[in-house]
């Protein structure tokens, strides 16, 4: 992957900061991202505020996956969205954003 | 000190005994018992559990007592009243008062054969050890009489393996207590055991084989029935041969006439029990009788009681029915409606008497399904409590059958949160939804709340889907099976869980549920290693998720006792992290509001001052209510208090399929509402007794007596097996409730596997609870004193010094609330009047 000008990545944390099946928030350019790892290791990235209960609280999902799609389920009231497109699997038509995410020297970073 | 004889050692005399010597605390009354039966006092209402192999020491009420003078097998052949003295063959008893207490005698009709060998009756346990003996060996019986003792003795022949036939002369069976369409139905059940029934009919004979011994019957119609064997239970009769014979006025149908004192024509002499004819009234029941004991206790002792009368309502399980009747059950009062309902699917009949406007409760019917009886007899004289045919269709709750479901109107509302109405869902499940997942994203219905799922499920049913029993897409298996899987192989991990019995890597459905289950199993701190990623948020931060994304906190109380120093560091922390506190349902308080990286900061304070998690954020043991108990209150008469914290002590952080309420109350008033919690105790002067799946919220039920009079040491034996089998066998989010419901046998199998061991798992239920109760440590305490686990708690992970912005409140009735910005509803109040120019 080339890195465009266009393109400004903004370094997170360590990847070992990440705990397998469990997602992180953080601020990136003042927008708040919930960044996820998977269990083969993948990282993803997607808005933290559930677009359905309006609450900042995606990072605390629980990450599974459905068919072959990884996804997390909102904490507070159970809609599964699959992590690769931020399609919301349960209720057609709803998303949240998805970031590029990406690991250098062993450091998270995140574009917009 | 006077003499007191009382002639009769049966259920009532023996009461009537007991009910003097605890009145009689200055040692007025010297007792003579004198009585018939070879055996002190026992429980002949339970006479045929003698058949199911309880002994004859188990249905014994005799309690020894050195101030008795109980004088068995002798009874009284004459009362001399002149000379005031009871006659045994054995000698003469001087009385001061004389209690007769004779029972009744099994009425045999004048047929010829009665005396046949082989004729027996139904009466006595040695009735029943000679029915026994002499059935050895025999193949066929018949019982002539079928009504309730002839039902039973019906159904001891044949637990004795004979074939057996019930012979009776009204149309119908148990013609006292049933009416004609109930006596039809309880007939297709006792039809269903094998036992061959003849109504409308009369032995004319019992004729003998060459040997002498019984050989058959001959009926009224014609027929021939053989039986080896023949039981009469064809009524009973009030014993009052010796009392006529001594000149004492009897009732026009037999009986000792007495008052409503119980006193008989000689003031000196009383009557209680089946052999008193009440204002000429006899009562064949066990209560009056007991009624009437206390009454000539009290009297002898110089009280003024009277028998108050006596509601001869029934209810009793025959065969295996149950059947009940209440109240003017045949409509004898004049212009009276029935209402009546027959499922020949469930085998439930049901009729209820009204009056004529058909706005009071007369009586009625119930066989097949005697669930409504209890609240049906309360309302006996006044206002229906409910549409006649929403009180008689059986209902049926979490998993069952789904009538209950099946009898809701289309328009009804299934899920409350979403307004969904059970028409729509019937409407997508016929537009091709075959599971709840399916439903939820086609109706929403069960998406918020998710109290209306197992209604979900049972509509389903009801439609003819079939239900799979796995617990998602990664498990074909049912919580139940994942836990014997986990147990039985030592699995440790989600990880090897999934690949050996899974596919995928889980959802938030299956994660949680085998976290619980893990836990349960002694798995420690519950975030752990792998076990974090189980988690739901609200186990992950140890802390209750709100809709605004900050969490709630919630220190454990026990028993809701509280001292004023720990009261004030709760509000001082509240005040210094600016919470908004609320008293719980549960007697505790919770604080709302915090941040999550507050929390840890916030449980260092708690921790410091002695608190410990409240486990309200977890599928686990929350609360133990209590009230006040004898410590204070002047009602109490066991220590409430002590037993709640007690109980919450030992269960606290036990993890469960939900979560998991309980409650003490110190007497019968009952204010710590114990039968609304998952375990419920209430004190009785003798112990406690435990009460089990009751649930508030979205199905309201109260729990069912369980087991009653028990030591502090057998009751916390019992919940402890309760709580554990629950955990093992209940479904994911399961209440105790509807486990019950749902369970094959209900509470008696429920009863038999934790009182009876007869799965032969309570030895493992009893070290399951005992690891249990070593093992615990404060999750929190945990928490805070290892960085590592409190580094979860940050708000974002590249600024942790950052609070979440979007999280802000604003002042309502002098605390802090979420904001709500434009999402503000129209606020409640008096319309303003604009000033008009």
């Amino acid at each position: 992957m080339t890195d465009t000008l266009t393109q400004q990545w903004t370094m997170i944390c360590p990847y070992n900061r990440l705990e397998p099946e469990r997602g992180v928030a953080a601020l990136v350019g003042g927008e708040q991202v919930a960044i996820f790892r998977t269990f083969d290791g993948s990282l993803y990235a997607i808005g933290n505020r559930d677009p359905i209960a309006g609450a900042f609280v995606m990072s605390r999902g629980i990450v599974g996956t459905r068919g072959d799609a990884p996804t997390v389920a909102s904490p507070l009231h159970k809609q599964v969205y699959d992590l690769r497109t931020g399609e919301c699997l349960d209720e057609p038509g709803v998303s949240v954003p998805v970031y590029n995410v990406r690991l250098r020297d062993d450091m998270i970073e995140i574009s917009r | 000190m006077k003499n007191l004889v009382v002639v009769g050692n049966g259920m009532v005399g023996q009461r009537f005994v007991e009910a003097v010597r605890s009145r009689d605390t200055s040692g007025e009354w010297r007792i003579t018992v004198l009585a018939e039966e070879g055996r002190p006092a026992y429980d002949r209402v339970r006479l045929s559990a003698f058949f199911d192999g309880v002994s004859p020491e188990e249905l014994s009420l005799h309690t020894p007592d050195d101030e008795v003078d109980l004088r068995l097998g002798e009874p009284v052949v004459s009362l001399d009243r002149d000379r005031r003295v009871a006659v045994t063959g054995a000698g003469e008893y001087p009385y001061d008062a004389l209690v007769l207490a004779t029972g009744s005698y099994p009425f045999v009709p004048p047929i010829d054969g009665r005396d046949l060998s082989g004729v027996f009756v139904y009466r006595t346990l040695d009735d029943l050890e000679a029915i026994r003996e002499f059935a050895k060996g025999r193949r066929t019986g018949a019982v002539i009489g079928g009504g309730l003792l002839g039902l039973e003795a019906a159904n001891a022949l044949r637990l004795l393996g004979l074939s057996t036939h019930v012979i009776e002369f009204a149309p119908r069976l148990m013609p006292v207590q049933v009416d004609e369409a109930g006596g039809a139905m309880l007939r297709r059940y006792v039809e269903d055991l094998d036992v061959k029934v003849h109504t409308g009919t009369a032995t004319t004979a019992i004729r003998p084989r060459n040997d002498g011994e019984v050989h058959g019957l001959t009926l009224s119609n014609g027929e021939w029935i053989q039986a080896d064997i023949v039981v009469v239970a064809a009524g009973v009769r009030p014993r009052d041969d010796v009392a006529r014979a001594a000149g004492l006025a009897v009732g026009d149908r037999g009986g000792i006439l007495v008052d409503g004192t119980c006193q008989t024509s000689d003031d000196q002499i009383f009557a209680i029990g089946e052999c008193a004819a009440v204002d000429g009234l006899c009562y064949g029941l066990v209560a009056p009788g007991y009624a009437m004991a206390e009454v000539v206790a009290d009297r002898l002792l110089g009280g003024q009681a009277t028998f108050p009368g006596a509601d001869l309502s029934t209810k009793l399980k025959l065969l295996g029915v149950d059947v009940a009747s209440f109240g003017d059950a045949h409509g004898a009062t004049e212009g009276c409606l029935d209402v009546t309902f027959t499922d020949p699917a469930t085998r439930v009949y049901a009729k209820l008497v009204l009056s004529d406007d058909a706005q009071t409760l007369l009586g009625g019917v119930l066989v097949g399904d005697a669930t409504a009886y209890p609240t049906l007899r309360a309302s006996v004289g006044g206002p229906l409590p409910g549409p006649p045919l929403a009180l008689l269709a059986p209902e049926s709750e979490g998993g069952g059958t789904g009538a209950g479901i099946a009898a809701l109107p289309g328009s009804a509302q299934v899920c409350s949160c979403n307004a969904v109405t059970k028409d729509q869902i019937i409407g997508a499940i016929h537009e091709g939804c075959t599971d709840v997942g399916a439903i939820k994203s086609c109706t929403r219905a069960g998406t918020s709340c998710g109290s209306c799922v197992p209604m979900l499920k049972q509509l389903l049913a009801v439609s003819g889907v079939q239900m799979s029993k796995a617990l998602c897409e990664h498990f074909d298996h049912s919580r139940q099976e994942l836990f014997e899987i986990i147990r039985v192989r030592g699995i440790r991990t989600f990880s090897q869980l999934v690949v050996e019995h899974g596919r995928g890597r889980g959802c938030d459905i299956c994660k949680p549920a085998v976290a619980s289950i893990l836990a349960a199993l002694g798995s420690g701190y519950i975030l752990d290693g792998e076990q974090a990623a189980l988690q739901d948020t609200n186990d992950h931060f140890l802390a209750n998720i709100q809709k605004d994304g900050t969490y709630s906190v919630v220190p454990r109380i026990p028993g809701g006792e509280i001292t004023p120093e720990k009261l004030i560091v709760i509000g001082e922390v509240a005040r210094d992290f600016n919470l908004y506190t609320k008293i719980t349902g549960g007697q505790r308080i919770d604080l709302f509001g915090a941040r999550v990286e507050q929390l840890p900061q916030i449980w260092r304070r708690l921790v410091d001052a002695g608190f410990e998690s409240g486990h309200a954020y977890g599928k686990a043991l929350r609360t133990v209510k209590s009230c006040v108990g004898s410590t204070w209150c002047r009602y109490g008469v066991q220590d409430s208090v002590g037993l709640a914290v007690a109980l919450e002590l030992r269960y606290r952080g036990l993890r469960a399929p939900h979560k998991l309420k309980s409650a003490v109350s110190g007497c019968a008033r009952e204010c710590a509402e114990a039968r609304s919690k998952d375990f419920g105790i209430i004190a009785t002067d003798n112990g406690w007794n435990l009460y089990v799946g009751g649930n508030g919220g979205f199905r309201p039920r109260h729990a069912d007596l369980f087991a009653s009079d028990l030591s502090t040491e057998d009751l916390v034996r019992l919940i402890d097996r309760f709580l554990m089998f629950y955990i093992r066998t209940a479904d994911r989010l399961q209440r105790t409730a509807a486990w019950i419901e749902a369970m094959e046998g209900g509470l008696d199998h429920l009863r038999a596997v934790i009182v009876d061991d007869s799965l032969g798992v309570c030895d493992e239920l009893d070290a399951a609870m005992a690891q249990h109760v070593g093992a615990y440590e404060d999750e929190w305490r945990a928490t805070i004193e290892d960085p590592e686990r409190v580094r979860r708690f940050t708000s974002f992970v590249n600024a942790p010094d950052t609070p979440d912005p979007s999280i802000t409140f604003e002042v309502e009735r002098g605390q802090p609330v979420p904001a709500l910005g434009e999402r503000r509803p129209v606020a409640l109040g008096l319309p303003t009047m604009g000033a008009r120019q």
